[in-house]
């Protein structure tokens, strides 16, 4: 349960990036996050409604694309999804394994509204 | 109209740069620092407490203790001889990078040769945030339970040493040493691990060994 500070830092890499490019306003934020990362969407979600107030990121859409856990044996070379509570190999119940994907935790980008347009429109 | 800009940035990348920003720090005053984690009632006081019993007479010991509330464990760690500072996470369930720096300056560096961050209870948390300390050591206990690290993959996998403490009550709990150290292996392996009880003191002097073998190591660099 440690989303806040989790997505204070989210909030903080948001509005740095939209500043430096100049955005009237941020639209949506996509996240990357593995299923090894414990981090719950929902949650995340909860805090961003209420720490993005009052900035230029505020009511902007959190989009996550969550990445499944891989892991390959290396004594049988297998590649499976772990289930939890399971750290074997299905196929040689071998313990030494390799983790290919799942500890993804970045935000990869984000879509914004630049000034110039805003004005445009308004105009 | 909107615009897509690329930023590929890692989320916790804030919380890295001040660890690492600690870890110079500790580094130049030539500390050896610790991180220990553990579920609530493991055994981290207990264990500090005896080390600083230990080493009272040799080193020099800070302690920096984080917990939601209170300063009991500061207290014990003062009334054990070491520099003492309680930092309240404010009802946060983990240390991070900046509560360690806050910490760090009120204490005056050149006076430790040893640092030991008790981190708060918890088996979650505390592994997503590097403090900056060059160990990070987690405390597993018998009463736990043996399926702890099946349960817990990422504190597991991310300490370089592992304390299996309150082994005095192997005969009276059901735990299967196999299956635990089994799921260790898995996550972690090659895991330096220290069998011991606080209690009787059974098995601590390999913990000590070790830890002045970083002290030794920090001070002659």
């Amino acid at each position: 349960m440690h989303e806040l500070p989790v997505t204070e830092n989210i909030l903080e890499i948001v509005l740095r990036h939209a500043e430096q490019a100049g955005a009237a306003q941020v639209v949506a934020i996509h996240l990357v996050i593995g299923d090894l990362a414990s981090i719950v969407d929902d949650s995340v979600q909860f805090y961003w409604e209420i720490i993005s107030q009052g900035t230029l990121a505020a009511g902007a859409r959190l989009e996550f694309e969550r990445v499944q856990a891989r892991f390959r044996c290396k004594d049988c070379q297998h590649e499976f999804t772990p289930v939890p509570g399971e750290l074997e190999c299905p196929q040689c119940r071998g313990i030494y394994l390799e983790t290919l994907a799942g500890n993804e935790f970045y935000l990869a980008a984000i879509d914004i509204e630049s000034k110039v347009e805003t004005e445009r429109v308004d105009a | 109209m909107s615009v897509r800009i690329p930023v590929i940035e890692n989320i916790l990348n804030a919380n890295d740069r001040l660890a690492h920003e600690n870890r110079q720090k500790l580094d130049m005053a030539g500390i050896f620092s610790i991180n220990l984690m553990a579920s609530p009632g493991a055994g981290k006081t207990s264990l500090i407490e005896l080390t600083l019993r230990h080493f009272a007479e040799h080193y020099r010991i800070a302690v920096i203790d984080g917990d939601i509330a209170s300063s009991i464990d500061a207290d014990r760690a003062a009334a054990a001889g070491a520099i003492a500072v309680q930092v309240n996470t404010g009802g946060e369930c983990h240390m991070d990078a900046v509560m360690l720096q806050n910490a760090l300056e009120t204490l005056d560096l050149a006076e430790i040769d040893l640092l030991i961050v008790e981190n708060v209870g918890n088996l979650i948390c505390p592994a997503s945030f590097q403090l900056g300390t060059h160990r990070s050591v987690l405390i597993a206990s018998i009463p736990e339970g043996d399926d702890k690290p099946y349960k817990y993959p990422p504190m597991y996998r991310g300490v370089e040493a592992l304390v299996l403490n309150k082994i005095d009550l192997l005969p009276y709990i059901k735990f299967d040493l196999d299956y635990f150290r089994r799921g260790v292996e898995a996550l972690n392996p090659g895991l330096v691990t220290f069998p011991l009880s606080c209690t009787t003191q059974d098995g601590l002097d390999a913990w000590l060994e070790w830890v002045r073998g970083g002290v030794e190591l920090a001070r002659h660099g």
